[in-house]
């Protein structure tokens, strides 16, 4: 069936809610109205019983949602942009990914947190965040971000499934960019694993989230030129697929990290310090990162100039393919 | 006005119903009146332009504040300028009131962050997005004119859906322990997004919350403008003496919440019906017209004025200069950090020598 990424999610949830009944769905708008983006469309009627929409509160959330986890539950919460999820830090970073280990394993809290995040949506201030990497800062926790509406039906289904605490990270500007085709029943795709999009032998462009497209145009630009490009879809950041990533430095010798999020303590920085823990003598050129800037996201006026392109992509490549 | 406010422990503040009757003696000028009734008719005006330049695509997501004026007008007009408000994004008629221009808010919601820059001589901050962030803020500033023995105090504007944050319950807290010259103004407009205010919180009432924090409570019809000014008039006073309150503004919401929301999908048109009954313009129209201050040919003249200002700040709006990627980075440090230069720079090469243009897809932000 063709879905695109929202639909996709709304699928998972279904298929999930049905075969395990101590799913429980909450957050700020996710009942009647289906969520401010629709992705729980629906479920709130097939699961009156299972689907709360919560006082606006993220914090309330995230710590309730901790609770019912202890006693058995398996909630799955949304908070709305990822904007509004720093009170709920609190809770995640001293909680949800710590009880499991204060306890030598005798509580876990399994929680599941789905965010929409990232801008270029013409989005309100403060409606386009992207700091994944200060939830990749946090052990024991898992941040998984799809690309496209097969991962993302795929890596929800292993989220819930999971045993530990995971942060779903959605890029909403692909939510209804464009559709699939996506199984109809149930699937899992691995958390931790990384997807070669494309293989190529001069070079590695690696990515996650909303970046996918952008890398993927970009690379045909520079496949059109002649050379053999090869794209990574991270598609979980924590915990990362170094494995892959490292076998494809060792085969181009050159890699390209693109991040929306800004620049400094980005993900990019942790994926380039582990090239240089395990590959460094196998490239063939720095390493370049294409970011955003050390700076809150714009306001949507200016954030054509915020967030890395295809442009800005192929002169990073074409630099690193200089060596 | 003592006694009507000892009167709303048992009720709601009110001084003109529904169908205009006067019910307590106000004091008010005719002016005073009447310009209560401009600046409602003048937000209405401006906020029903921004949605439609939103659907024009001129600006980005709006929050129309239709069927708040009398909240947003009436208290915004009973504090002094030397007092401060803390706006939410729904406050554009309490901020033209306190003479933020109406193209900086125009501006704002087209994306542009030269809408944030307030006037020097005005104590407003611009809209807070964040939900509740704004009320520890607000107590804070407060507090600070306490220490430094000022004669002002602070308004700050929350909606029903920010007291269930734990920033509400703080900076309440902390009010009230620091008896801080501050007055929290919740409009509780019956909604945040589609979650209706009896889901929000078990409270009967969001005013009774203020006694939990050894402050006053007050509930009044936010749809009467001059009990609005009145009850904010006195919470003013009571802050000043070190009493902050908690008002509780009961309004409606008439139109979406947003320009991404739909509000057929969760709001049931009979409330919609009962309260339109109850509008604020309508009501202050009726009473005024019994006070013989209202004409028909009177409002027309308003309605003029207020759309000459509307296309005025439109015009304005049409002739600011480009942004510069400066803009970007001029005011994140007092002073542009090394790196910050480094970034410009490297921008501002990227943008001179461009090989491939991204398609500008005309996204609604994954909104359905
Ligand atoms: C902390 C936070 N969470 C979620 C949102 C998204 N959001 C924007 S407005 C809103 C509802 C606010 O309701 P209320 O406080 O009653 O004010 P109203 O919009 O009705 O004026 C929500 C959930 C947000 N802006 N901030």
């Amino acid at each position: 069936m063709k879905m695109n990424i929202a639909e996709a999610i709304n699928d998972a949830l279904k298929l999930e809610m049905k075969k395990n009944k101590n799913i429980v769905l909450l957050g700020e708008d996710v009942g009647v109205n289906g969520g401010v983006f629709r992705v729980t469309d629906g479920l709130k009627k097939k699961y009156p019983d299972r689907v709360f929409d919560t006082p606006l509160a993220e914090l309330g959330i995230v710590g309730t949602s901790i609770g019912m986890a202890l006693y058995g539950l398996k909630p799955i919460a949304e908070i709305q942009f990822m904007g509004f999820l720093w009170p709920a830090l609190d809770q995640i970073s001293n909680h949800a990914s710590r009880i499991r280990n204060r306890t030598m394993g005798r509580y876990t809290s399994n929680i599941v947190i789905r965010i929409p995040y990232g801008g270029e949506i013409r989005g309100l201030e403060h409606h386009t965040e992207s700091f994944e990497s200060v939830l990749s800062h946090i052990p024991g926790l898992k941040v998984v971000i799809p690309s496209t509406p097969y991962d993302a039906k795929g890596l929800l289904i292993s989220t819930i499934r999971d045993e530990n605490p995971v942060v779903f990270l959605e890029p909403k500007k692909l939510y209804r960019a464009f559709k699939e085709e996506v199984p109809k029943n149930s699937y899992t795709e691995e958390i931790g694993k990384a997807k070669i999009v494309n293989e190529g032998d001069d070079l590695t462009i690696l990515g996650w989230g909303a970046m996918m497209p952008k890398i993927k145009k970009a690379a045909e630009l520079i496949n059109a030129k002649g050379f053999s490009t090869e794209i990574i879809d991270l598609r979980t950041i924590s915990p990362y697929d170094e494995k892959t990533v490292n076998a494809s430095v060792e085969k181009t010798g050159r890699l390209v990290v693109v991040q929306e999020a800004s620049r400094t303590c980005g993900f990019a920085s942790e994926i380039i310090a582990g090239i240089n823990d395990n590959e460094l003598l196998h490239l063939k050129a720095p390493v370049a990162r294409v970011t955003g800037f050390d700076i809150p996201f714009p306001l949507y006026k200016m954030e054509k100039w915020a967030v890395p392109d295809a442009d800005r992509i192929i002169k990073a490549s074409k630099e690193v393919l200089k060596w | 006005m003592k006694d009507s406010v000892n009167f709303v422990k048992e009720g709601i503040f009110q001084i003109i119903d529904e169908r205009g009757e006067c019910h307590a003696d106000h004091n008010l000028s005719k002016n005073k009146l009447r310009e209560m009734f401009w600046w409602m008719i003048y937000s209405r005006r401006a906020s029903e332009k921004a949605l439609k330049m939103q659907r024009q695509g001129k600006i980005g997501t709006f929050l129309p504040l239709d069927g708040q004026e009398a909240s947003q007008v009436g208290s915004a007009m009973a504090i002094n300028k030397e007092d401060w408000i803390f706006p939410t994004y729904r406050e554009m008629g309490a901020q033209i009131v306190r003479s933020v221009p109406l193209v900086n808010i125009l501006l704002y919601y087209a994306g542009d962050i030269r809408g944030n820059l307030i006037p020097k001589n005005v104590n407003n901050l611009p809209f807070y997005i964040p939900v509740g962030t704004q009320i520890p803020h607000a107590t804070g500033t407060a507090w600070a004119m306490k220490i430094q023995k000022k004669r002002s105090v602070v308004l700050c504007y929350l909606g029903d859906g920010a007291t269930s944050k734990g920033d509400f319950h703080e900076g309440l807290n902390f009010a009230g322990v620091m008896k801080s010259p501050v007055i929290f103004f919740c409009q509780n407009n019956g909604w945040a997004i589609s979650v209706p205010r009896e889901k929000q919180t078990a409270s009967r009432t969001i005013a009774q919350k203020a006694f939990a924090y050894g402050m006053e409570g007050l509930i009044v019809d936010g749809n009467d403008v001059i009990a609005v000014y009145l009850a904010v008039q006195h919470a003013r006073k009571r802050a000043m003496e070190g009493v902050p309150t908690l008002i509780e503004a009961l309004t409606y919401r008439m139109k979406m919440h947003s320009t991404a929301d739909d509000p057929k999908r969760y709001e049931d048109n009979k409330n919609l019906k009962i309260w339109e009954k109850k509008d604020p313009i309508k009501r202050m129209r009726l009473y005024l017209k019994k006070e013989k201050i209202w004409t028909r040919g009177w409002e027309k003249t308003l309605e003029k004025k207020a759309d000459r200002l509307i296309e005025d700040a439109v015009k304005k709006m049409g002739k600011v200069s480009q942004l510069t990627p400066e803009d970007m980075f001029n005011s994140i440090y007092s002073k542009m950090t090394p790196k910050l230069t480094e970034e410009l720079e490297y921008l501002k090469e990227n943008l001179a020598n461009r090989e491939v243009e991204e398609e500008t897809q005309e996204i609604k932000g994954g909104f359905p």
